[in-house]
């Protein structure tokens, strides 16, 4: 099999897994002449706060406390990014503020 | 196509962390590629259809390996199985959604449906536009950032570094956002709690299957508790 074959193949197998996880919920679960399930109702409520805490867990997942930084630049903008967001509410000022100084902290501080 | 330009003119604001995000994410991947020896045509269609950043990284090696389907299959649903969740919790907002529903769907990625998740429809636009436009954008990002990277290889030597801090800074912001909307906190904690500890059990680079899959038996498991505090409140 030629290399372009085999790239077009991967890269294939590679996206129908990734649409039919995304999609498979729908079908199996979302059935348009019922009622949305209780439970799913209830996880629709519930999950996006739980994945929310996840999600930022997984951004730090690669994070040493043992060495330097200590993860100081991370934990300090976390909490400056919620700090900000809880006294101003603007998502854009929250995440500019917070990403620059991050930036400036690994590029130059920390470097 | 008035109403189409007004719904991304009035979504653009909500996407621009995603934009700051994606692009140099995008372009970090356009230049991996590069160096396996794919251009900016291969980066574009990745982009296109398979819309995801844990897997792509994972693609360029899999390409330069020449790594079979079910290897690939394996890799990628083992990456994107906290999609099946997304999916799950987001089916009640996607109710009464029409056809484009299905390219909504296949836009769940990390950052949209954290979006999707968080954000009420702004005034003067339906779900429909909202959510269409919301992840039309995110998806241009991305696919931009590829093929800007692939392109530009390394011609270019911008210092970016630390730049990705704008996705951690996106979800703790949403964090803030859930807390604010919710009156029940339990779910917040029981995601730091579960995921933290898969962490430490299973390593950084297997943590996710497990922490997902406690995180929502336990949820199932105290429904009936979270539901008689919220009567309760």
């Amino acid at each position: 099999m030629s290399d372009f074959m085999s790239s077009v193949l991967i890269i294939a197998t590679m996206s129908v897994v990734t649409i039919l996880l995304r999609v498979l919920p729908f079908i199996i679960f979302d059935r348009a002449d019922r009622e949305v399930p209780g439970w799913i109702r209830f996880l629709g409520k519930y999950l996006p706060p739980a994945l929310m805490s996840m999600l930022i867990i997984y951004c730090l997942r690669g994070l040493s406390f043992t060495a330097s930084p200590y993860g100081i630049p991370e934990l300090l903008c976390i909490a400056l990014a919620a700090g900000l967001h809880i006294w101003k509410g603007n998502v854009l000022l929250s995440i500019g503020v917070s990403t620059v100084l991050y930036m400036v902290l690994v590029q130059a501080v920390f470097a | 196509m008035a109403s189409v330009l007004k719904a991304i003119r009035i979504t653009f604001k909500y996407s621009l962390p995603v934009l700051f995000g994606y692009i140099p994410l995008g372009m970090a991947f356009g230049f991996l590629l590069r160096s396996a020896g794919y251009g900016p045509l291969w980066a574009f269609v990745m982009s296109v259809v398979i819309f995801g950043g844990t897997a792509q990284y994972l693609i360029v090696g899999l390409l330069s390996a020449g790594a079979s389907v079910p290897q690939v299959a394996l890799m990628t649903f083992l990456l994107h199985f906290r999609h099946i969740f997304y999916g799950v919790s987001t089916i009640p907002k996607f109710r009464g959604i029409g056809a484009v529903k299905w390219y909504l769907m296949f836009g769940l990625t990390d950052e949209t449906y954290a979006l999707i998740a968080t954000e009420e429809v702004p005034k003067g636009l339906t779900k429909t536009q909202f959510y269409t436009a919301l992840t039309a954008l995110n998806h241009s990002y991305w696919i931009i950032g590829g093929v800007l990277g692939a392109s530009l290889g390394s011609l270019i030597n911008i210092n970016t570094k630390g730049m990705d801090f704008v996705m951690t800074a996106l979800f703790t912001v949403l964090v803030v956002e859930q807390w604010k909307a919710h009156k029940i906190h339990l779910p917040a904690f029981l995601g730091f709690g579960v995921t933290i500890a898969a962490l430490l059990v299973f390593g950084a680079d297997n943590f996710l299957v497990p922490a997902l899959i406690v995180i929502t038996a336990v949820l199932l498991i105290i429904r009936p508790y979270l539901e008689n505090k919220e009567a309760r409140l």
